[in-house]
């Protein structure tokens, strides 16, 4: 498989809208903080363009990516981490936790694994009620290492749930390189003490995900269970909004760089002819274009007001 | 009938009439539950609807939020309160904040049920009253329930809530007796009991508490002194209604409560009428409450951690001769 003009289109949305993002943090026209996607465009774009209507998704804090890649609108997204009432959560969740039930978005976590539990239990009910959905979450590599991680696919095994794992191993957690807290340098190989397939991948090649993800999602849409997968990727920029990243080895981004998805697969869109030059100029246009406008958009929203701080705590 | 074997009626009632109630936890299906209060609903309901987990109290509750999510009612149960610290950000972080962090997108229709409580012997692991750790956890309901009848009609009104409800069972009550008909009542979140009515001294307890209330009640009775015993029943909400509606006759609060004072629900009720409701008050509110320790486990030190009826009883005196 091969990634398509849509998903160059998809991946720039993503990578133009952290750009945004970035902006306004350092423009300090949003508050707290934020945990950006840069250069791991290729795993949500890949592993969400191959589920189908109704199936679900929880992310992580560095979710903006799955959230968009779910089909969830930039504007509404942008209106979210800018705090404005017509954000996805009406301003109760900020960057960290984007939500939109509407698409299949189910949450983004901001406590590291806690995401995968609510996703079994996603893929319970949809096993349960014989939907046929399944259930993706995304993790870091450093998730791997938390308590819930275990329990979650253990879980998932013992009972056959369509839930597809997906580590986004982008070689960090926070500040700590993967080998100094982790004893095994291939994260799939964790599936094992699951008895559950694990699956490597270069998360750089979104065509190459597209592939993996087929093959997870039609499993689990089976009932034949969940997969583990590892996407192998780079974080581009540091950890959070404070992180000058100061402690990467001389040459390591310049090298993750050179395999840049969104470059990669327009490259090979070119190789193979799949597209033009000139089509692939008006693909970054208009992504470029559309990232712009939404955040117009959000920006002239009205931010929430006071008196509503109440709502939404019990239904 | 008692309160142990209750828990599998108000579940079983429940499960027939909404096919989306679904139970798990831990040895609750083939085993009927470490207590036995899930005996008979694997075999009346099966396997898809009555699961056994493996030891994941995180991924117990997490799954019970993330199938609610998706339109299931889920009834999990974490075996002893104490375990909710292994589970405790599911708990308070996840189930507790889902609903509001997403902007109200979804209903939380999750029960949590836990056996809680001191005086049998558990030691401090498997004895602590775990009700206050959640009280300072807005998004989470609390039900406290000390009679066959309520932990009934509780736990039944907890899985039709569409919010979560934690309900604790205690374990030192299991023996208690009561009556629940074909037509039991449901009853209420946030609507207190009034035990037993009296003109000169309020006593609001729970749980096992509730129990030497009123046989502290009893006892002061006899000494001619005639108190009201108030069960709130669930934490949150508290009604504080029936409490203050009770102070404008007495004007003496009494709170006994099992579980250290720092930052409980019996603290918290002596704060709010204090601060709310002081010129009601006659004698300065007081609560009774264990001590600042883990729950012991020798007979004699257990049988001093939990506020006895003698305690209450002394306190009374005090109070009315303020
Ligand atoms: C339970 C928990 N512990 C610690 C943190 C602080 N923290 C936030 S992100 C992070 C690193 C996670 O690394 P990884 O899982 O690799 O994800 P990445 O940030 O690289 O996407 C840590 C330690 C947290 N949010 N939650
Ligand atoms: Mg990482």
């Amino acid at each position: 498989m091969s990634g398509s003009l849509a998903d160059l289109s998809a991946m720039l949305r993503i990578r133009h809208f952290e750009d945004a993002v970035r902006d306004l943090f350092t423009r300090d026209l949003v508050r707290g903080s934020t945990h950006l996607c840069q250069g791991q465009e290729a795993v949500p774009v890949g592993v969400c363009g191959e589920l189908a209507p109704g199936d679900t998704m929880t992310c992580t804090y560095r979710g903006h990516g799955a959230v968009l890649a779910m089909g969830s609108p930039l504007d509404r997204c942008f209106g979210e981490i800018l705090g404005r009432a017509g954000g996805v959560c009406g301003g109760r969740g900020g960057s960290m936790h984007l939500t939109d039930a509407s698409v299949g978005a189910l949450g983004s976590n901001a406590v590291v694994g806690a995401q995968l539990p609510i996703a079994v239990g996603a893929a319970l009910a949809a096993q349960h009620l014989g939907t046929g959905a399944v259930t993706v979450t995304f993790l870091g590599d450093g998730a791997t290492n938390i308590g819930a991680f275990h329990e979650s696919v253990n879980l998932a095994a013992i009972w056959r749930l369509p839930v597809v794992f997906v580590i986004e191993n982008n070689q960090y957690g926070e500040y700590s390189p993967l080998a100094t807290t982790t004893p095994v340098a291939r994260l799939a190989d964790r599936a094992a003490s699951y008895g559950i397939p694990g699956v490597f991948v270069d998360g750089n090649d979104v065509g190459a995900v597209r592939a993996v993800a087929a093959t997870a999602v039609a499993r689990a849409r089976a009932g034949d269970g969940p997969t583990l997968v590892e996407a192998d990727t780079y974080r581009q920029q540091g950890h959070s909004r404070s992180d000058p990243a100061t402690y990467r080895p001389p040459g390591e981004l310049e090298r993750w760089l050179a395999r840049d998805p969104v470059t990669l697969l327009a490259d090979r869109l070119t190789e193979q002819g799949a597209a033009t030059p000139a089509e692939l100029d008006a693909v970054r246009e208009r992504a470029r274009a559309e990232v712009s406008q939404a955040l117009e958009r959000a920006l002239s929203w009205p931010m929430p007001h006071p008196d509503t701080r109440l709502e939404g705590v019990y239904a | 009938m008692n309160y142990r074997q209750v828990i599998a009626r108000a579940i079983g009632d429940e499960m027939a009439a909404d096919d989306r109630v679904i139970l798990l936890g831990e040895d609750v299906a083939a085993a009927g539950g470490a207590f036995k209060t899930t005996v008979g609903l694997l075999e009346r309901f099966g396997p898809q609807r009555v699961r056994d987990t493996p030891i994941s109290e995180q991924a117990i509750v997490g799954a019970a939020l993330g199938a609610a999510l998706m339109g299931l009612r889920p009834v999990a149960e974490i075996m002893f309160a104490d375990f909710a610290g292994v589970c405790f950000d599911q708990l308070a972080n996840q189930l507790a904040k889902y609903r509001y962090m997403s902007g109200g997108q979804f209903r939380v229709p999750v029960t949590i049920r836990m056996a809680n409580g001191a005086g049998a012997g558990f030691a401090a692991q498997h004895s602590q009253p775990a009700e206050n750790w959640l009280l300072n956890v807005p998004g989470l309901k609390i039900a406290v329930p000390a009679t066959v009848a309520d932990l009934y009609g509780l736990l039944r009104t907890a899985i039709r809530d569409d919010n979560p409800v934690v309900v604790f069972e205690h374990k030192n009550l299991f023996a208690v007796k009561g009556e629940v008909g074909p037509d039991a009542a449901l009853v209420p979140l946030g609507v207190a009991d009034v035990v037993r009515r009296g003109g000169d001294l309020t006593v609001v307890a729970t749980q096992q508490m509730r129990h030497r209330a009123v046989e502290a009640a009893g006892r002061l009775a006899a000494d001619g002194v005639e108190a009201t015993v108030i069960d709130p029943r669930t934490l949150v909400p508290f009604d504080d209604e029936t409490v203050v509606a009770s102070l404008t006759e007495t004007s003496r609060l009494l709170v006994v409560q099992e579980g250290p004072a720092g930052g409980s629900w019996g603290a918290s009720l002596v704060a709010r009428i204090a601060q709310d409701h002081f010129d009601l008050l006659d004698a300065p509110p007081v609560l009774v409450a264990s001590d600042d320790t883990p729950v012991p486990y020798a007979g004699p030190l257990e049988d001093a951690w939990l506020p006895t009826v003698d305690r209450i009883v002394d306190q009374a005196h005090r109070q009315l001769a303020y």
